[in-house]
């Protein structure tokens, strides 16, 4: 059976074999609301590779305006980490895409690392991404999800230098989460040839498919970038046309037409 | 207590603190410390950790420094025999002037520091965040100084309550950026700051006004301090022949009690005491006591003590003093009270007015409330010690603190 990490490389892998980017969707949990989060999972799911669902935080320092405001109103209706995992575990039926959670670390740690791997596989959860956490840092956390052949995806950025890439790509597990820019998620971004060129660098080292995000909002972006990544992550741009109480899935089947 | 170590681990890491063994080349303080912050900052820091190895230890560098100091922050600040004070208290009291340092406070040491050390690592820019705005307004004019663009954020409700200290960063030619997410305070602008920072992670340094953040900041923030502890030290010795038997400061996130208390760590005969802004109670939201009332945790780069839920969300603090007011505190504070070389006691806002009112009155000096909280701490100690030497770091003026205490003191609408 196919571990949870090597299931979001392969969900990524199969979904870019037809020669468009794997789609990734990232949505806060409980935002805009508590009560219907499992029904707003199954209908992005429907139209993306793979799910990321925040955990709201307090302080979200790498996070621009729309997310930070989607974490405050979901802190604000009582979401924590332990809410999601239990929701989750709790469904009668799962999105079909592996889900990773994106949460700081001081929600984690004060869950506790030690059960959170089993909650985590109870819930359907096949791995974490975590923005506060660099590579030095991540030994304890990555050694207890390693158990459960859970992923901790690394991050790479457009100032990261060549050999700590490389140590990146390899030290990944189920994707590599290339930020597009140095800046916080939300802004647009007219994606540079330069930026281009470092997503073909990683893409060319990394041994895990290479999926880029921050600043994604439209189609036209998503062409730009489909020759040099096996995926794009979409995060604050769907988060607002939640806010607007848009249909999400219109949004996300949109950027995949071109 | 909120020691997370056993009482080996205690011991031990006691042993290697007084060995100057901390931080380790993790920037750990014991199980404190750390650096968690974006991957897009990590080349930022390192390059941040190569400056300060090579120019925090170099003669050269130290020496512009010291001449900064001396010649344009007004170091060394004196140290005042409070006679009033003493003869109130039943103790002997000296007071440390941070106070008459350039602009106002201790912060000044640390910046002009920060920004001498960004100039030599070539950034076009500083930005600094500000909860009483003593940090902003020390980085606007060590910018002004060595000419360097200067960006402040501060929280909205922080400009509200120090609106003269915005007006200081203005004229001093600093731009004010209101934050207006979060909780509108330090923490807000800390967050804010750093959102910056790693949108330009380059050009643009970070001066960070407390021991707080991400190794090397507590560090490099101890560093620069420790001079009002060694000026302290020398001081004591040549006005009284001996060391003090309790040296007492304030902390918010700790800058200039660690600059006080470290020269003194390895004097095992004095004892040292740090005061945390005690609010208006013990209940979680009323007050800012990250070392009496906080768990572990990781904040805005650094795993320490914090004010936070069972779900590891950051809460909400209160202090009369903005300048204290942060849920966190500096990981190597988090190490002196968990190996027990510092004792660190909650004072309420109520018990800080009083104090500096007392202060006002008996010595001709209005303190900061900030600073207030460390008299009233001394006051508590010298009823319970009689005839104590007690050696108080009096971390800033209270000037700018005046629209605060003309309602909370003198009774006139705010």
């Amino acid at each position: 059976m196919m571990s949870p990490q090597t299931r979001i490389s392969e969900a990524i892998r199969s979904a870019a074999a037809g020669g468009q980017p794997a789609l990734v969707a990232y949505v806060t949990a409980g935002f805009p609301r508590r009560e219907g989060f499992l029904e707003q999972l199954h209908a992005i799911a429907e139209a993306v590779d793979v799910i990321e669902i925040g955990v709201p935080f307090s302080d979200p320092m790498a996070d621009g305006p729309t997310i930070q405001r989607s974490n405050r109103a979901a802190l604000a209706q009582g979401v924590s980490l332990q809410w999601i995992l239990a929701e989750l575990a709790a469904a009668e039926r799962r999105p079909a895409v592996p889900i990773l959670l994106m949460s700081y670390l001081n929600p984690l740690l004060a869950y506790g690392l030690e059960r959170l791997p089993d909650a985590a596989l109870r819930a359907g959860v096949s791995g974490f991404i975590v923005p506060d956490l660099p590579y030095e840092e991540c030994g304890p956390l990555r050694q207890t999800l390693d158990t459960r052949g859970l992923a901790l995806v690394q991050l790479i950025t457009p100032v990261t230098p060549p050999a700590r890439l490389q140590m990146l790509c390899d030290y990944s597990r189920g994707f590599v989460y290339a930020v597009t820019m140095t800046g916080t998620t939300g802004k647009s971004v007219a994606i540079p040839q330069n930026t281009l060129d470092y997503l073909q660098r990683a893409r060319r080292v990394s041994p895990l498919p290479v999926c880029a995000g921050f600043g994604i909002r439209g189609r036209e972006q998503v062409s730009r970038l489909a020759p040099y990544v096996d995926g794009v992550i979409v995060g604050s741009a769907l988060v607002e046309v939640i806010e607007r109480g848009e249909d999400p899935a219109a949004f996300l089947q949109a950027l995949r037409r071109g | 207590m909120n020691s997370i170590l056993s009482e080996d681990e205690s011991r031990a890491m006691l042993a290697k603190l007084l060995e100057d063994a901390y931080p380790d080349d993790r920037g750990r303080y014991g199980p404190f410390g750390g650096r968690y912050v974006p991957e897009t900052l990590v080349p930022a820091i390192d390059r941040l950790q190569a400056g300060v190895d090579r120019y925090l230890r170099d003669a050269d560098f130290l020496e512009e420094f010291h001449a900064e100091l001396a010649g344009w922050v007004g170091r060394p600040t004196p140290l005042t025999h409070a006679r009033g004070l003493s003869s109130r208290w039943g103790a002997q009291v000296w007071l440390k002037r941070e106070d008459l340092a350039h602009t106002g406070a201790h912060k000044i040491n640390n910046s002009i520091g920060q920004v001498l050390l960004a100039k030599k690592l070539g950034a076009r820019r500083i930005i600094a965040e500000t909860g009483a705005g003593q940090h902003g307004v020390a980085t606007a004019a060590a910018c002004a100084r060595l000419d360097m663009p200067c960006t402040v954020y501060m929280g909205a409700v922080d400009m509200a309550r120090q609106a003269p200290n915005v007006g200081r960063m203005k004229l001093l030619g600093a731009g004010v950026v209101p934050v207006t997410s979060g909780d509108r305070t330090l923490r807000a602008a800390v967050d804010e700051a750093l959102r910056d920072w790693v949108s330009d992670p380059d050009g643009t340094y970070y001066c960070l006004g407390s021991a707080i953040g991400p190794h090397p900041y507590p560090y490099i923030v101890r560093e620069l301090q420790s001079v009002i502890g060694r000026e302290a030290r020398e001081q004591f010795l040549a006005q009284t022949g001996v060391l003090p038997d309790l040296i007492a400061a304030c902390i918010g996130g700790g800058s200039n009690a660690i600059g006080l208390f470290h020269p003194f760590l390895k004097d095992s005969e004095v004892q040292m005491l740090g005061l945390e802004a005690g609010g208006i109670g013990a209940g979680l939201g009323q007050n800012a006591a990250s070392l009496a009332h906080g768990t572990p945790g990781v904040l805005q780069g650094c795993y320490s003590l914090l004010l936070q839920d069972e779900h590891g969300q950051i809460q909400e603090t209160q202090s009369v003093s903005a300048g204290l007011d942060y849920p966190g505190v500096g990981p190597e504070h988090a190490l002196l009270m968990s190996v027990g070389r510092v004792r660190y006691e909650a004072v309420e806002d109520t018990d800080a007015l009083e104090a500096l009112a007392e202060c006002c009155a008996a010595e001709g000096i209005l303190p900061a409330i900030e600073s207030s909280h460390a008299l009233a701490g001394a006051r508590r100690y010298a009823q319970a010690h009689p005839g104590a030497r007690i050696l108080i770091g009096l971390s800033g003026r209270g000037d700018k603190d005046m629209s605060t205490l003309q309602s909370r003191l003198l009774g006139e609408k705010e």
